[in-house]
């Protein structure tokens, strides 16, 4: 009997890039339900913009690249992107910021450095980025949680989709009546006020530990990354770094000057810590690739994230945390090689002593 | 993920693959019948080709020498049985996946007849090491793990170093192949007796036996016969199911927790490690004074009806023995030798099975449908390359053709164990790259070396032509000098002499 | 306005003298980067290149800014690793050539050492009116055995 010739291996990966990014989007549905629950429909808008317009990217460009759009939409990473950069927007945000974004993400951070496995940034980060200091007015319409002690207007679900197209509010409101600081904002101008913490906290938006809202999103988008920790679809080097990278300055300063340092409970569940310790930061391609080069690289993530949060001007600083540590991955990834067995260990880089 | 210890040393990465092996253990081994016909390469080994010494139309006896060792790496051949040289010709073969290769045809007379015992050594301890390694050399005896190394050049090797421990390796990591365990289930006592021979050989009095902890079949028979043996040399020794344990380099690291160097062999760290199936196979020939004729092989995969393990004859052909496993099922797509990792596919089954056939994988597989995509630098072949290797960057290096990084990197202490190649969610075939990038290294070093010897030999040359010209202008100066000191009368001998050699010369 | 044009424009005057310091100061020795590129050519020693020899290419590559497509024996492979080390832009190879060894017909051979003198890595062994052959696994292709015998027994086989 007469066969055909292969070579070994002769048994095939039961993972493939496409099953990754699906596991993924399905860790972050407990967090988009719990930011719609809080934050209203306006997530769900900006999800699907920012999908229609990543796909359309991703399609456009493949084609334009001479490859088939079809194999490069099915890995889903496009989608990710897509629902990354709708994580990081306010819930009342118009359409044509949220394209550019998606945009300027999928086609300019991905494909123009040469598409899925050989971008340099993050691309979420790279596009919302972008949009934020192309459009500072644009991004700052947070609307605040339901909580019934507030002064506050909530919109319908077709008021926020109006707004997301034409950028229009339904008539006599005011932007200033449907959109909140959020805890970061107050508590960032509270200290630049010289109001001490604790006057800070009293606010009714701050919540109990993390801001109100964000921490318990924070918490289901915990829920979520410890499934894909189970799941080995990340490893935990990359969210612990982060973690304990915010968590290490956070706790000295607090403990050096309690009045004007917020704890480091709220900076961990205080914004898009979670998301970015266990989703942002992860992105395999922009990320560093040796077990201790990924905890120096979430270490990095997390310190910087404390210095922009303290002492620059943004309220948040994940999307620069993550874009400045990407352009150290090729340092990171160069002194953090293993030692290979059977090579010289005192040689530093993994050199070959043959 | 790291594997867990038995009081000695880790394995770095690894992956725990569905065993497979139940399937082919159920039965005890079936002695495979005679063949009509044996065809027996005279390559079943590293080294040189083995050289006939037999003519067509001669009548051979079992255990017979029919082709000779040549050059300082090899092994002889022997008849498997009894019968008639009908031909020395090219024919398929597993080493070259089904394509042809000069082979020894014998017709079997179905008597089995054995020539003449001539010098078994039952009492291997009143003989010299270095007598015993030469008459392991004319048995014929290789490396049965599947590498056929000719196993008395590896001992003699090993006697040059500072050898203190030899390992046996019953670990049989790779999947579906559970000959091994067979063997340690009904031979145990060879495999101890073996043992017994090769730490003689080596002059060394500590032997240890790695198996698996899923064996615990073989570990109950090993372990009962060292109990009525009695030597304390020897001992077992259990490590974790992870593949690739049982790789010679990763089981020296494993059990011994020491690093076999880049380039380097376990015996520069000590070790010697012989499979088990290579000691049973020394008892066979050293006590027994049969050479290595014969040799236990699965027959498994979702391609033939009922798996097993049989004993048969080296030369029988793949054709002769499935029929003993069931025949083939209409699932039969791949012909394998060896494992699912490592394995050689064949293209043919009319090749023989040799002394490297430890294992007949008649797998169901397709390729996969999934295609090939960037790699993602998920980082996961990393984390389960047993080396410590970074397929990542060794993959980028191999497509750039940059031999320096692949050097760096270390692509030559690549085992090509597959492990890199199953995590990968791109579906990269890594292993089949480095496999390439090696042999483009070897061109490449090559190259080189032809291109020092090339400039060696030019500036060897000018010097040459350098000397020989500025000794021609010392002479030429020298008879100047001396045909001014002497005066015309000096110049007109000189003339005369020249005139003469000219003359002499024509 | 004048401060920012004055400052911007010594910024760009002292970074200027200190790029062109360190290129002065802070190169690798010429020497060093002539054997380097030796390195990287076959020695052959075949003159295809118009040079007598690959160490005298070498010079001229470095020293005079000579192309580096120039060398047949090293194929394309050697112009990469000569464009990425001089941050020259790659050329096509002026003249592609297929690796092959001379061959002496014996039956044809005179004799005449035409041949072993002119071999740049005395690959040729043979004596005055003697049978001259060529050593295979020496011999680097160059050609240069060809034209001089007078009886033209040579012929170049390629290698496999």
């Amino acid at each position: 009997m007469e066969f055909e010739h292969r070579e070994a291996p002769f048994l095939s990966p039961q993972v493939s890039v496409s099953s990754l990014m699906l596991q993924v989007l399905a860790a972050l549905i407990p967090a988009a339900m719990a930011h719609v629950w809080y934050f209203g429909p306006g997530f769900i808008l900006n999800l699907l913009v920012a999908a229609v317009f990543a796909a359309t990217g991703e399609a456009l460009m493949l084609s334009l690249r001479s490859r088939k759009p079809a194999s490069g939409l099915t890995d889903y990473s496009a989608l990710v992107t897509a629902a990354l950069l709708a994580f990081a927007l306010p819930s009342l945000t118009p359409w044509w910021v949220t394209a550019t974004g998606a945009l300027f993400a999928v086609v300019v951070a991905k494909h123009l450095y040469g598409g899925l496995g050989f971008n340099m940034f993050n691309p979420a980060m790279a596009g919302y980025v972008v949009i934020l200091v192309a459009f500072p007015m644009h991004l700052n319409l947070w609307v605040a949680p339901s909580m019934g002690d507030l002064d506050y207007q909530h919109l319908s679900i077709l008021e926020t989709l109006t707004f997301t197209l034409t950028g229009s509010l339904p008539d006599g409101v005011l932007f200033d009546a449907v959109s909140r600081a959020t805890p970061l904002d107050v508590m960032k101008s509270g200290l630049n006020n010289a109001r001490t913490v604790a006057e800070i906290r009293a606010a009714p938006i701050m919540g109990s530990f993390g801001g109100r809202g964000w921490e318990w999103i924070g918490n289901f988008t915990a829920i979520g990354g410890f499934w894909l920790l189970a799941k080995k679809v990340i490893r935990w080097h990359i969210p612990v770094g982060v973690g304990l990278g915010l968590l290490f300055p956070a706790t000295i300063m607090y403990m050096i000057e309690p009045g004007s340092a917020a704890s480091p409970g709220f900076h961990l569940f205080g914004g898009a810590t979670i998301l970015c310790a266990f989703f942002i930061a992860t992105d395999p391609v922009s990320a560093a690739t040796s077990p201790k080069g990924r905890l120096i690289y979430g270490l990095g993530i997390g310190f910087l994230i404390y210095c922009i949060r303290r002492w620059g001007s943004y309220a948040d600083g994940v999307a620069f945390a993550v874009l400045l540590m990407n352009i150290a991955v090729p340092t990171i990834d160069y002194l953090t090689r293993p030692h290979i067995i059977g090579h010289n260990k005192n040689s530093g880089s993994g050199e070959s002593d043959v | 993920m790291s594997a867990p210890t038995y009081d000695l040393g880790t394995l770095h990465g690894g992956l725990r693959l569905p065993a497979n092996k139940s399937v082919s253990t159920r039965q005890p081994i079936i002695n495979a019948p005679l063949p009509s016909q044996l065809v027996l390469p005279i390559t079943q080994h590293v080294g040189d080709p083995a050289q006939p010494i037999i003519g067509i139309g001669e009548r051979v006896l079992k255990g017979q020498l029919i082709a000779e060792m040549t050059g300082s790496l090899g092994a002889p051949v022997h008849a498997s049985s009894s019968g008639k040289v009908i031909a020395i010709e090219p024919r398929p073969v597993s080493r070259r996946n089904g394509d042809n290769a000069p082979c020894i045809i014998i017709e079997c007379d179905g008597k089995d007849e054995a020539i003449q015992a001539a010098d078994a050594m039952p009492n291997f301890t009143e003989i010299s090491p270095s007598s015993l390694l030469r008459a392991i050399l004319q048995g014929g005896i290789v490396g049965l793990g599947g590498a056929v190394f000719p196993t008395a050049q590896k001992l003699m090797q090993a006697r040059t170093c500072d050898i203190d421990q030899l390992l046996l390796n019953g670990v049989e990591c790779e999947s579906y192949i559970s000959c091994d365990d067979m063997l340690m289930r009904e031979r145990a006592g060879q495999v101890i007796s073996g043992a017994q021979i090769l730490m003689h050989a080596l002059e060394i009095d500590k032997c240890l036996i790695a198996i698996e902890s899923d064996k615990p079949e073989a570990i109950r028979a090993l372990g009962g016969v060292l109990g009525e043996m009695d030597d304390s040399r020897i001992t077992l020794k259990q490590v974790p199911t992870i593949y690739p344990s049982g790789g010679e380099d990763q089981l020296v690291q494993l059990v011994t927790n020491r690093e076999v160097p880049s380039g380097g062999l376990p015996s520069d760290v000590g070790c010697l490690v012989q499979n088990v199936g290579t000691a049973a196979a020394i008892h066979d020939w050293i006590i027994d004074n049969q050479p290595l004729i014969a040799r236990i092989t699965t027959i498994t995969g979702d391609g033939v009806a009922n798996p097993i393990n049989v004993r048969a004859r080296i030369g029988t052909t793949i054709e002769d023995v499935i029929t003993l496993a069931g025949g083939y099922t209409d699932r039969a797509r791949q012909l394998i030798i060896g494992g699912p990792m490592t394995g050689k596919s064949v293209t043919t089954d009319r090749v023989p099975l040799v002394k490297s056939t430890n294992c007949i994988l008649v797998s169901s597989e397709t390729p996969s449908a999934e295609p090939e995509m960037p790699c993602i630098r998920c980082g996961d072949c990393a984390s389960v390359c047993p080396v410590q290797l970074l397929p990542q960057q060794l993959f980028w290096y191999a497509c750039a053709d940059n031999e320096i990084k692949l050097r760096e990197f270390g692509l030559i202490d690549c085992i090509e164990c597959g492990c890199c190649d199953l995590v990968c969610p791109s579906h990269i075939p890594l292993t089949v790259n480095f496999r390439v990038a090696k042999g483009r290294i070897r061109e490449l070093a090559d190259e080189k070396a032809r291109a020092v010897r090339a400039r060696q030999r030019f500036e060897a040359r000018n010097d040459r032509l350098e000397r020989e010209k500025s000794e021609r202008e010392c002479e030429l100066r020298n008879q100047k000098d001396l045909a001014k000191k002497a005066g015309p009368s000096a110049i007109a001998e000189i003339l005369k002499r020249k005139q003469q050699k000219n003359e002499d010369d024509s | 306005m004048w401060t920012a044009i004055l400052t911007i424009a010594s910024i760009a005057l002292i970074a200027g003298l200190g790029l062109s310091l360190a290129s002065r100061h802070l190169s690798s020795k010429e020497g060093d980067l002539v054997e380097q590129v030796n390195d990287m050519l076959p020695q052959t020693q075949c003159a295809q290149c118009g040079y007598p020899g690959c160490r005298p290419y070498a010079t001229a590559v470095v020293e005079d800014g000579v192309a580096i497509n120039l060398c047949p024996p090293g194929g394309d492979e050697t112009i990469q690793r000569l464009a990425t080390l001089l941050g020259r832009d790659s050329l096509p190879l002026s003249e592609i050539m297929v690796p092959s060894v001379a061959v002496i017909d014996e039956s044809l051979c005179i004799g005449c050492t035409h041949c072993r003198n002119a071999c740049p890595v005395d690959a040729i062994v043979g004596a005055h009116q003697l049978m001259h052959t060529i050593i295979e696994s020496e011999c680097t292709g160059c050609e240069l055995c060809v034209t001089p015998c007078p009886v033209d027994c040579i012929s170049m086989k390629p290698l496999t």
